[in-house]
């Protein structure tokens, strides 16, 4: 393993960059790791990060209410812009899952050690980023209350939902994406959830995670059993990884509508997701080494590596924005063409100007390791490219809608509070989900990180 | 008063009186509140500043009732999956059920529906004793089938929740009875004065009845004074006809006979008496079947933009005031020797007048030259003298006797009134219908001068400005509740028949006369007695009698053809003297009129031709005057005409004519009801006795403020896509395939080609006839039960219209082009909408519709984003008024009423096809064409709209669509609408064309 | 180390497991099954009414014609409720004085309408016509059930659209001669099939599955 083609580029790269920091044992890591969870004092910085978010949770519900209460209109949508923030704010958190499955699934399956620090809780953010999406499919339906006719099920009605619809593969290819991830992520968490059983001193925590552990003892057959299953879902997510995204891109590409009607937008759309989720991790990760100490488990060279799929995503979105406007210009559409004006000269050009230099501009400096090593570069940059990935998808959504092909029917979509209250809700949500996650359960998989010291060790030996 | 008055632009904000007014408007999902809340003026601000696009003010209602009835709403509808049991109901049957009526049918009664005293025939669409739809009788001349917007929104208006429900004492409820002596006492003091102190205020009267009653209290009090007075008054047109014949006469058209028609100002395509006739007969002569066909041409003098100027060949702008010296100018190149030339002739292209006038001579007898109602005296006087020069009198135009019982000049009439009652000589004053405080010439000052009078009645349909300040309001029967009888356009008398008893116990104009005529005959009787009277020649009266009922109009009750002379020396006086300054142009409003309408959510949320505006009046101004103005359009200005100011928003409107501001009278009412209460503002209170249309030394400052209006079409141009293709006869007749594109010649599709066996419904649509007056729109709300949304939410874009009237403007902003195009469904075979719903809630028929499930729509409005041409429309909230039972009565029976979330829009008039369908398929015979005619079909004058089976060669439909004019809208789109359009024609004069820049 | 579990603990396990699995199985059926009892479909239910009036004497045992009293049948989408009027036709000479018709009488007396409990209910947003159908041979009992039988009357169908749809798309099932469409107590013959099928050329029957058909 220890030959594998990034170590090497790596071991001349960042000479002092291991993936573990130096002095670590078994027990070493483990301790650490886990005192996390069970220290008993709660730090205050938690407290009051979980009581902000928590806040902003109640935004949302009080948000929410008021849509089921008075229905969709309380956002800004209307006619021509029937989808708004709802739409836009799916697309953007579905994006970000997408991280956490790559990192946990294709990399495990390439055998990225590098990985195994930041898969934990890239995986948790996965699923608190689809809990989030989850919510708007749902509640942007004017009656959703009715949202289960999107499934087959025999009604009394004699009625199937519409095949051909892209909304009902969404149905499907969302609710499978947060089925195999939560289990993929409980799976790998048992091991730990046993470490904690074990080390737990009050007998509550004992018994909470003595069930979740699921009786884990450790013996070889667990273990082979374990594996497998982790193998069987890696496999099963990977293609995930690429399926949801195309499927949530042909939400736009099966419509007519200028702006969205083009064949570019699985490959786009799936890179853009990567690149939001990259940005995501760094995010978390950052803060998150800082105020637990963990730098000798994400390393600079995690975060390094991080810089360089950022760069790279970005540029395949980059190239995606560039095809739009070549098409655009190429197709001689008279409405592709306005289409593409209209971003860059229309009601909402500003928007189009800041995405491009957040999501093109900003990750160019990723090409020089300076930057990459420069922890709060790499943060500022990865905010940035949350808030443009972000923005994309308004481009996409309401400039493409808001002056479509009859000039008269043209009109201007102002989001209202509501529309704001539900995006920042979603946001709360899932920084609570966060907080709640750093603090009760092992943000890095432990007994993964074991099988780092031991190849740490194995290459001192070889060194020596 | 002056604060009162102008309170629609209060600038001030104050939060308390917005939450009170909030609270006040109740739910958010009725139109009413909605508009009432949007359209305070604490509102206006309070959006401006706070937050610009409003649809947050929910918060202000969310309380546990709402929460509860949402919820129902939302349940009863989320019902019939399977595991929801519907609600016990109950059957109540008659006791003793009437004949004719066969529950679950509907009848159909001849009647009709007046505007200003003059009638428009009508069939009232009746279920189960309700009258829910109103359609064109086509015996009726006036009407020949067709129907406008105000008689569409009748239906509306009688149902209305705020019309008055009880006598109103001096502020406390009365009775019937009571007021019937109070009455009695005070014309009983009157007797001995032979009414000297008594005076009748009526709206202008053609009903022959009504007219006999009022004799017949003359007679009984030979000093009282009859006063008839319409604040859009005709005077002018009767004062013209004096001026050319010594008498008073009303003109008749015939646009069927006429090659060259020259309007003066003048709307009469889309506005007064007969325009429905007038638009059917115009657009008849310009049915373009081949490149052989022939044009009729239209050249319109006009000032402010009309629906009519924009189906002219040649428009000419000029200021109203400048019309006159026009028609002088022109009046002299016909020969009219004896005309004086204007001391400033207004700026016309020297090529134009020349031109026009050899046209005109080209077609001697077969010509017409027609003034605008707001046109002065003398323009009529000249049209009369003009035609009679080119030998149109008997041909294009004649003459009979006035419609009105008595014709007289309303204007100094009604000023003559209020000079007595200030002079105190009044004592007793009847109100029937009209509404002076509101409506009367601003310096008359009603408002102060009648409680001056010691006893004042008002028979009123709601309780309105001048209710209440008389000693006694009486409500008012609505005309589809009363008998009556009234003049159409040519004189044709109708009978106006109940189709259902005072829902809130009102009185007919003949119920109150005949209180005064102390008669205890019901109305019914009075009418019938008058025209037994009448026709005593008829062998069997009832045979009549019945015959007259079932056909609406009395038969030949036409007034007869006067023969008139002009007078020589028509015009020669010195002419006017232009005056300076900015000028001022008064006109009704194109919705809601003069203000009678402004309680009716459908006329106020109708877009306005041209401006597309709902739920407000604007100061129009043309691009130049803007600019000189600094002024924009939403801009609050503050309009200062002899001495009074009022704020307005402005509109800046292409093809108006410079330095000249029009305003629209209707707005700014101050107890018109939860609709009209203070919407827009009162252009009325800056209009003096002595200029009722146009004025000069206006003044315009601006007030620093916005003024948010809302228009349902913000974009104008067509942005080199042809949405409406356009060419001039010679361009047509060289190249007819002008409109046809590749794609509709070879269109190409990867689906399978769809075989339609059997019906295959399509629609054609005439862009060469529509003239965009918006009757289709309201007939397809009233068929259709489609919600009012109120201001807010149209301005947001939120407007529930399943057929819109979209308008281009082409050429230079100063005077464009404006073509008219309807857009409802275009029930595509390939319809991108069907693809993308998730749950198949709109799918296709066999027979080529495009249907649209409400029950089945989950509404996720992707069907809408994919529309490429946005006809769908979508249930922000509950519009929908579940709460309003008078309203109930209304609905169509034979379409849902949409609850919120759901997906709505045209469907072909599904409900009309499938009841003929089932009667033919009862009666075992094929569906004969034309028997299927769609809402808005039915509605239009110009007959523009054409529906019917396309799988049928014979069929009318069938044939436009073989036209090579026709097109289809996107079809580069491949989506195969069954809606196709007729390219647009203009038929210019080559010598002006030539000239002019196109 | 102390044991924190006692190792039934697995078994417990175990069979929550697989318990939930089968329990969820178990309520999915069961609420398919609730959904088809007369509770929540409301079929064979006999409705309380002001009159007990029984279709089982006037039809079977008198043998009215349905149209006696359902006048629009045949003309209307509402089949037609008969007026009080049509009861006392009879029941001011006979019955004059039973204690049961008292609401009718009263109801004539002070032309109160008599309020009937409806039996067969359609959802607003459903469209039905009873004279097409009844003119292309769909008989009254082949929706309403053995009227003829019935003391109190009762739903005979769900009147779900599934159940319309049965019909809509294989009306050859149901059809029969229009002769017979009023006989309360018509037997389809062994053979409907064919039968069927030649009255749906006779009849000119289509089969009716486009949406607006009902809804609109």
């Amino acid at each position: 393993m220890a030959d594998s083609p990034t170590n090497k580029l790596a071991a001349e790269e960042i000479m002092n960059a291991p993936i573990l920091g130096p002095g670590h044992d078994f027990a070493s890591v483990t301790d650490k790791i886990s005192a996390i969870v069970l220290t008993k004092r709660t730090p205050l910085w938690w407290i009051v990060g979980f009581l902000i978010s928590f806040a902003l949770t109640s935004v949302l519900m009080v948000a929410v209410t008021v849509i089921l209460v008075y229905g969709v209109g309380v956002w800004g949508i209307q006619i021509p812009v029937g989808w708004g923030f709802a739409i836009i704010n799916f697309v953007w958190w579905i994006g970000i899952g997408h991280a956490g499955t790559l990192i946990s699934a294709i990399l495990l399956l390439l055998r990225q050690q590098w990985r195994t620090s930041i898969n934990r809780f890239a995986e948790a953010m996965t699923i608190f980023a689809v809990s989030c999406a989850g919510l708007f499919p749902l509640l942007h339906m004017g009656r959703p209350w009715l949202g289960y006719w999107l499934f087959p099920y025999p009604d009394t009605m004699k009625l199937w939902p519409n095949f051909r619809s892209p909304l009902v593969w969404d149905a499907f290819a969302v609710s499978t994406y947060a089925t195999v991830s939560l289990l993929f992520w409980f799976i790998g968490l048992i091991p730990d959830f046993a470490t904690l059983r074990d080390r737990a001193r009050n007998r509550p925590a004992k018994i909470i995670y003595g069930l979740l552990s699921m009786g884990w003892r450790g013996s070889a057959v667990h273990w082979e059993r374990h594996e497998t299953a982790s193998l069987l879902l890696a496999g099963l997510a990977t293609p995930l990884v690429l399926s949801v995204h195309t499927i949530v891109s042909f939400d736009f590409a099966f419509g007519i509508v200028p702006g969205w009607h083009a064949t570019i937008f699985p490959p786009y759309f799936v890179a853009g997701a990567i690149y939001a989720g990259f940005a995501m991790v760094l995010t978390l990760a950052i803060p998150i080494r800082r105020v637990f100490h963990l730098e000798d488990f994400i390393t600079i060279r995690h975060l390094d590596n991080m810089g360089k799929v950022l760069l790279a995503t970005g540029l395949i979105v980059g190239y995606g924005y560039m095809m739009e406007a070549f098409m655009a210009y190429y197709s001689g559409n008279v409405y592709e063409r306005f289409m593409i004006i209209n971003r860059m000269t229309g009601t909402y050009a500003p928007l189009y100007w800041m995405l491009i230099a957040c999501n093109i501009v900003t990750p160019q400096f990723l090409w020089f390791r300076k930057v990459r090593a420069k922890i709060g570069a790499l943060f500022t940059i990865a905010m940035v490219v949350n808030l443009g990935m972000w923005l994309e998808r308004f481009v996409i959504v309401v400039t493409s809608l808001h002056r479509d092909f009859l000039p008269s029917s043209w009109g201007t979509y102002i989001p209202t509070r509501w529309d704001f209250a539900t995006f920042f809700g979603t946001i709360g949500m899932f920084l609570l989900l966060v907080f709640l996650f750093i603090r009760y359960l092992p943000l890095i998989s432990i007994f993964e990180m074991r099988t780092l010291v031991a190849s740490e060790e194995e290459k001192k030996a070889a060194n020596v | 008063m002056d604060s009162d008055r102008n309170s629609a632009a209060q600038p001030d904000v104050d939060i308390s009186v917005l939450r009170e007014s909030a609270s006040a408007g109740g739910s958010p999902r009725h139109w009413r509140g909605l508009d009432e809340l949007a359209d305070t003026p604490e509102f206006q601000n309070f959006k401006e500043n706070e937050f610009p696009h409003g649809a947050t003010d929910t918060e202000s209602k969310l309380d546990r009732r709402e929460l509860m009835k949402v919820m129902a709403a939302s349940a009863a509808f989320a019902g019939l999956t399977g595991c929801t049991k519907l609600p016990t109901e109950k059957i109540v049957p008659y006791v003793k059920q009437p004949e004719q009526i066969v529950p679950g049918k509907a009848l159909f009664y001849a009647s009709a529906v007046t505007l200003s005293g003059v009638a428009t025939g009508v069939l009232v669409e009746s279920h189960m004793a309700r009258p829910t739809k109103i359609e064109g009788n086509p015996d009726h001349p006036g009407s020949l089938g067709a129907s406008d917007a105000f008689s569409q929104a009748s239906v509306l208006g009688l149902y209305d929740p705020d019309r008055s429900q009880a006598e109103i004492h001096d502020g406390r409820i009365g009775s019937w009875a009571e007021f019937q002596q109070e009455l009695s006492s005070a014309l009983g003091q009157e007797k001995g004065s032979g009414g000297g102190g008594v005076r009748l205020l009526t709206g202008t009267v053609t009903s022959p009845t009504l007219g006999d009653q009022i004799g017949t209290f003359l007679k009984a009090y030979p000093s009282a004074k009859w006063v008839q007075y319409e604040s859009v008054t005709r005077d002018n047109i009767r004062e013209g006809a004096k001026l050319a014949f010594g008498e008073y006469a009303n003109p008749v058209y015939h646009l069927d006979q006429a090659e060259v028609i020259v309007a003066l100002d003048s709307d009469l395509l889309t506005s007064g008496p007969g325009s429905l006739r007038y638009a059917r007969e115009f657009a008849r002569k310009r049915r373009v079947e081949d490149t052989g066909s022939k044009m009729n041409r239209l050249y319109s003098v006009e000032s402010t933009p009309t629906a009519t100027g924009g189906m002219a060949d040649h428009r000419l702008r000029l200021k109203a005031s400048e019309v006159e010296g026009f028609a002088r100018l022109l009046a002299r190149e016909i020969g009219l020797s004896a005309v004086m030339a204007p001391a400033a002739s207004p700026v016309i292209p020297s090529s134009w007048i020349p031109a026009l006038v050899r046209d005109l001579k080209k077609y001697p007898g077969a010509t017409l030259i027609v003034a605008g109602d707001q046109q002065p005296a003398i323009v009529h006087a000249l049209a009369h003298a003009m035609n009679q020069a080119l030998g149109n009198f008997g041909k294009t135009v004649h003459f009979t006797a006035p419609l009105e019982v008595a014709a007289d000049n309303q204007w100094s009439n009604i000023g003559q009134l209020a000079a007595d009652i200030r002079a105190g000589s009044v004592t007793t004053l009847l109100i029937v219908g009209s509404n002076p405080v509101y409506d009367a010439p601003a310096d008359l000052d009603f408002k102060t001068i009648i409680p001056k009078v010691a006893f004042s009645a008002r028979l009123g349909l709601y309780e309105d400005e001048t209710s209440a300040l008389c000693h006694w309001h009486v409500p008012a029967a609505h005309e589809l509740e009363s008998w009556g009888d009234a003049r159409g356009y040519d004189g044709t008398v109708s009978v106006i028949q109940p189709l259902i008893a005072p829902l809130y116990g009102g009185k007919s104009e003949l119920d109150f006369l005949a209180v005064l005529n102390g008669q205890a005959k019901s109305s019914h009787d009075i009418v019938q007695g008058y025209w037994q009277a009448q026709r005593t020649s008829v062998p069997r009266f009832d045979a009549f009698w019945e015959k007259t009922l079932r056909d609406g109009v009395v038969a030949d009750s036409a007034l007869p053809v006067k023969q008139l002379m002009v007078k020589a020396g028509i015009g020669s006086d010195a002419p006017a003297a232009t005056a300076q300054g900015l000028e001022i142009v008064f006109r009704p409003d194109r919705t809601i009129y003069d203000g009678r309408f402004a309680n009716n959510g459908w006329l106020q949320e109708l877009p306005k031709p041209l401006t597309l505006l709902t739920w407000d009046s604007v100061a129009m101004v043309s691009p130049k005057t803007s600019e000189r103005l600094g002024v924009k359009s939403e801009t609050a200005v503050e309009l200062k005409y002899m001495g009074r100011t009022i704020v307005a928003p402005v509109w800046v409107m292409p093809g108006h004519a410079d330095e000249s501001v029009t305003v629209f009278l209707g707005y700014g009412r101050t107890k018109a009801g939860r609709v009209g209460t203070s919407a827009g503002f009162d252009a009325g209170w800056i209009r003096p006795l002595a200029t009722p249309w146009i004025g000069a030394g206006l003044e315009v400052n601006k007030t620093g403020d916005k003024w948010a209006l809302a228009s349902t079409q913000t974009q104008s141009t067509m942005e080199g896509r042809e949405p409406i293709r356009i060419a001039t006869l010679d361009q047509y007749q060289k190249e007819p395939t002008f409109a046809q594109t590749d794609a509709q010649t070879n269109p190409l599709s990867l689906y399978p080609e769809v075989k339609y066996e059997g019906n295959a419904w399509g629609m054609a649509v005439d862009l060469n006839a529509c003239t965009g007056c918006g009757g289709c729109v309201v007939a397809c709300q009233a068929e259709n039960n489609i919600s009012v949304v109120g201001k807010k939410e149209v301005r947001i874009g939120r407007h529930m219209h399943w057929i819109r009237i979209d308008r281009y403007y082409e050429g230079g902003v100063d005077d464009p082009g404006t073509y008219h195009e309807p857009v409802m469904c275009q029930h595509c075979e390939d319809a991108p909408c069907e693809v993308v719903c998730p749950v198949a809630a709109t799918v296709h028929s066999d027979e080529g519709l495009n249907e649209m499930i409400y029950n089945r729509c989950v509404g996720t409005r992707y069907c809408s984003n994919n529309c490429p041409y946005k006809v769908r429309r979508f249930n922000f909230y509950l519009y929908s008024d579940w709460d309003t039972p008078s309203l109930f009565g209304m609905r169509n029976p034979n379409v849902s009423v949409r609850s919120r979330g759901v997906m709505e829009k045209c469907s072909y008039c599904v409900q009309r096809i499938n009841a003929v369908k089932i009667d033919a398929e009862k009666q075992d015979r094929p569906i004969k064409d034309g028997e299927i005619v769609t809402a808005c079909q039915q509605s239009c004058p110009s007959e523009a709209i054409v529906f019917g089976n396309i799988n049928d060669p014979d069929s009318a439909v069938s044939k436009l669509k073989a036209k090579n004019r026709n097109y289809k809208l996107l079809e580069e789109l491949n989506t195969r609408p069954r809606t196709s359009y007729l390219a647009k024609l203009r038929n210019p004069n080559p010598e002006i064309e030539k000239a002019a820049v196109v | 180390m102390a044991q924190i579990f006692h190792h039934s603990t697995n078994t417990i396990a175990r069979v929550s497991i697989y318990g939930a699995v089968i329990l969820i199985g178990i309520l999915g059926y069961a609420a398919n099954v609730v959904n088809q009892t007369s509770y929540v479909t409301e079929v064979h239910n006999a409705l309380p009414q002001p009159v007990p009036f029984s279709h089982k004497h006037h039809v079977a045992e008198l043998g009215l014609d349905c149209r006696y009293c359902h006048t629009s049948v045949e003309v209307s989408s509402s089949a037609g409720m008969p007026p009080t009027q049509t009861c006392m036709t009879c029941h001011s000479q006979i019955w004059t004085n039973a204690q049961i018709l008292e609401p009718v009488r009263a109801s004539y007396r002070d032309s109160t309408p008599i309020s009937w409990t409806r039996v067969n209910a359609l959802p607003d947003f459903v469209y039905f016509n009873h004279s097409i159908h009844i003119a292309k041979g769909v008989g009254c009992t082949t929706c309403h059930g053995p009227v003829g039988e019935m003391n109190i009357t009762w739903r005979e169908n769900t009147l779900y659209m599934r159940w319309c749809l049965d019909c809509h798309m294989a009306p050859q099932k149901y059809l029969r001669p229009k002769s017979e469409v009023f006989n309360a107590f018509y037997k389809a013959p062994s053979d409907q099939e064919t039968l069927g099928n030649q009255l749906m050329i006779d009849y000119k029957v289509k089969k009716l599955t486009d949406c607006t058909t009902c809804h609109r």
